[in-house]
């Protein structure tokens, strides 16, 4: 695998592959000494046009579990006005030395477009591109859910899992590599959310819809996945925090409770608690959030062992 | 200007017939015979098409200049084929003055290539607050004739029947960019199942039909002509073959993108495919086709919207809008008009210059290569593979790679010979 920019195009092969390795490499974290060699002499450049702190740690760990070297580039502000285009940015990095270009954009397609443009001849991981995808993610969610809920995990897809991925789709590019990867793994899934916040051309996804999480969850999903409404995203008109969402589409104690006994409940976090979920919920026995976060970092690993892998 | 003499072209794609020129009008070849001034040009294999008028094009000058001027813009008219363009009045400053519109057109003049027709902003800065100063455009020297806000939609329902009215009485056009600004805010690409997939902001079809269906019943209320911009989707042709049917003055245009490339193209993120209305979806492109074909759609205008290369060498969210077309124009209408039999070559003398020149009211054009018409003239060879686009400044060409057939071989405009088989002639700078 030369690159890892969506998982709409990530092969059952590829993506079991990756959840292998990234199980193997999760031993890593428990020796006196977490570290390989594995990436010695690798450059990874951790370039994030947009904030984020949790995956730039995760991937950090990650390289530096490996031994890679790592470098970071923040870009301040997400106007292109403001400062140099990507092309200019990515060149700069690569021209100190980045073999591996983890990339975070605020534009839908930037991952695709860096890799594909022939400005660089880097290894381009998508660690989230504008409401596009995020497949770091997905994958740790499916590396998740296959500890969680399958036995014998190893080699195994998700098939027979039934997935329910709450809140604001349209805005979440963990739902869509969410939707792409568990669909290629076998899991069913089932989106919930307003109308308002589904995409408008859902409805060619490989997935159910509802707007009615109550029935959601008495259909008894193995796993249920809440997302946080993205405010920043939304334009104008809808109030995420009315008492409206909440009422319908928040996972409450009582909600909670009303699912199967072995269901388990993720987010990808940041969390608003209190509003997508209860904090009672999120602390939970059944909250799975913390292993995802184990997890994320395992996964990286293996992204870039395997990205690593291919160009040498 | 020396008489010419054409020999071998097939008219419109009919019978072989020489053709004559002199004194900037279409002469009977045989009243230059034997003349020894006469220059002959063989064109035998070619096809003579009367010359192309463009409803819509973006030269950018003023403001705009290292993406087009009105001399390069010109130029890659003529190796398209072209004898007349409407300059659209999206420039910087905004054309939506009578100076400023004199201004464009005597650029024009001078760069001698096309006849560049400045189209006169409806709203003072493009803003859409305040009509701009229309019936002073119309009187001025280029005798503006269409009035366009194109980029942007004259989305007040009040200010667009006022421009209407002034049209009336100036026995204008109003061009309308037919966008509705709320459905439209941030939109990326074509709005459904592909823009979901993608995670680009979807443009939504209703936000160009609900606007179409508001200014043909403003202009039937009126009784002003109206011109619908670039359609871009089955459902606007579907309100447009309505409009027609009950008598309303519309007509409308679609872009050669528009018949040719469909949103699948976004699936590359690349900002070459990013152009304001989305490519849609491939039955759009087809019901496009048809509605060309069944006369819905009155003409072919180009777009024609050059960009800078740092304009487009960018994310997908980050790019402009816009494609330049006046080059590949009649290859792609050639490809998906022509070519699978739904027009013929007369057709396609209507569609690209009888009816467009009709429409923006320029004198002339009313019979194609007719005896005594000024000699606006291009000969195309519909077997050989197109120039690759060259004129423009600009070359965010969404084309690039691709094989079109359709060599302009020979432009004239007014008998005088702006390309030949070795491409632009390079022609004096006149004065206005």
């Amino acid at each position: 695998m030369r690159h890892l920019l969506d998982t709409k195009n990530l092969s059952r092969e590829d993506a079991l592959r990756l959840l292998d390795t990234a199980r193997e490499f999760s031993d890593v974290a428990n020796r006196s000494v977490p570290k390989l060699p594995t990436l010695r002499g690798a450059t990874m450049v951790n370039l994030f046009f947009e904030d984020s702190t949790r995956t730039r740690l995760s991937f950090e760990a990650a390289a530096k579990r490996l031994s890679a070297d790592v470098m970071t580039f923040q870009v301040q502000g997400s106007s292109v006005s403001k400062g140099e285009s990507l092309k200019d940015t990515a060149q700069t990095v690569e021209a100190m030395g980045a073999d591996i270009i983890v990339m975070r954009h605020f534009a839908s397609g930037a991952a695709h477009r860096l890799a594909h443009s022939g400005w660089v001849r880097a290894s381009i991981i998508n660690a989230g591109d504008g409401t596009h995808e995020h497949p770091t993610q997905a994958l740790l969610d499916a590396a998740t859910l296959r500890d969680r809920c399958i036995t014998g995990p190893r080699g195994a897809d998700l098939s027979g899992l039934h997935v329910a991925i709450v809140g604001d789709i349209a805005h979440s590019r963990v739902a869509r590599s969410n939707v792409f990867l568990l669909n290629t793994l076998g899991a069913q899934v089932t989106l919930v959310g307003p109308p308002e916040l589904l995409p408008s051309g859902v409805g060619d996804w490989p997935v159910a819809t509802s707007h009615n999480l109550d029935a959601v969850i008495d259909e008894g999903p193995d796993a249920i996945m809440m997302l946080r409404v993205q405010g920043e995203r939304i334009k104008g008109d809808f109030q995420p925090a009315s008492g409206d969402y909440v009422r319908n589409y928040s996972l409450t104690v009582e909600r909670a409770n009303r699912l199967p006994e072995s269901a388990i409940v993720m987010h990808p976090g940041p969390m608003n608690r209190g509003v997508e979920i209860a904090s009672d919920v999120a602390d939970s026995p059944r909250s799975v959030i913390v292993d995802q976060v184990r997890n994320g970092v395992a996964v990286r690993m293996a992204t870039l062992f395997d990205v690593w892998g291919e160009t040498q | 200007m020396t008489d010419v003499v054409i020999t071998g072209a097939a008219i419109l794609a009919g019978k072989r017939a020489d053709i004559g020129m002199s004194g900037g009008v279409f002469v009977d070849p045989s009243e230059l015979a034997g003349t020894r001034k006469a220059r002959v040009v063989d064109a035998t294999g070619l096809v003579a098409l009367p010359g192309l008028v463009d409803l819509h094009t973006h030269l950018r000058q003023p403001g705009g200049e290292q993406a087009e001027t009105i001399l390069s813009g010109s130029r890659a008219a003529a190796l398209g084929g072209f004898t007349a363009v409407h300059a659209m009045a999206n420039t910087t400053p905004v054309s939506d003055t009578p100076e400023l519109v004199t201004q464009v057109w005597e650029w024009g003049v001078a760069a001698g290539y096309v006849d560049v027709r400045p189209v006169g902003a409806v709203t003072q800065g493009l803003a859409g607050e305040r009509l701009a100063p229309l019936g002073s455009m119309a009187r001025s020297r280029p005798q503006v004739r269409v009035f366009s806000d194109d980029g942007k939609c004259v989305h007040d329902s009040a200010l667009m029947k006022r421009a209407l009215e002034q049209a009336r009485s100036l026995d204008a056009v109003i061009a309308q960019h037919a966008q509705d600004p709320r459905l439209t805010e941030g939109a990326q690409m074509n709005d459904g199942p592909l823009a979901a997939t993608l995670g680009l902001e979807g443009w939504p079809a209703v936000a160009e039909e609900s606007i179409i269906a508001r200014d043909v019943l403003l202009a039937e209320s009126v009784g002003a002509r109206l011109h619908v911009c670039h359609l871009s989707t089955a459902g606007s042709v579907e309100v447009v073959r309505w409009a027609k049917a009950r008598g309303i003055a519309v007509t409308a245009e679609v872009t050669p993108h528009h018949l040719l490339l469909t949103e699948e193209r976004v699936v590359s993120f690349d900002p070459l495919f990013k152009v304001n209305p989305p490519l849609r979806r491939k039955e759009d492109t087809l019901a496009l086709r048809e509605a060309v074909a069944s006369g819905v759609i009155d003409i072919v205008a180009t777009d024609h919207a050059p960009h800078p290369s740092e304009s487009k060498d960018c994310s997908f969210p980050e790019g402009a809008f816009g494609m330049v077309g006046l080059e590949s124009a009649l290859a792609v209408v050639l490809a998906t008009l022509v070519e699978p039999g739904l027009v013929t070559y007369q057709d396609l003398a209507r569609i690209m210059s009888v009816v467009p020149a009709s429409i923006g009211r320029v004198a002339g054009y009313e019979k194609p290569l007719g005896l005594g018409s000024p000699a606006h003239l291009t000969l195309v060879d519909p077997t050989a593979l197109a120039r690759e686009p060259h004129g423009s400044l600009s070359g965010n060409n969404p084309y690039r790679g691709e094989e079109l057939k359709g060599r302009v071989v020979h432009t004239f405009y007014a008998g005088t010979q702006t390309v030949d088989d070795s491409g632009i002639v390079d022609l004096p700078e006149r004065t206005a």
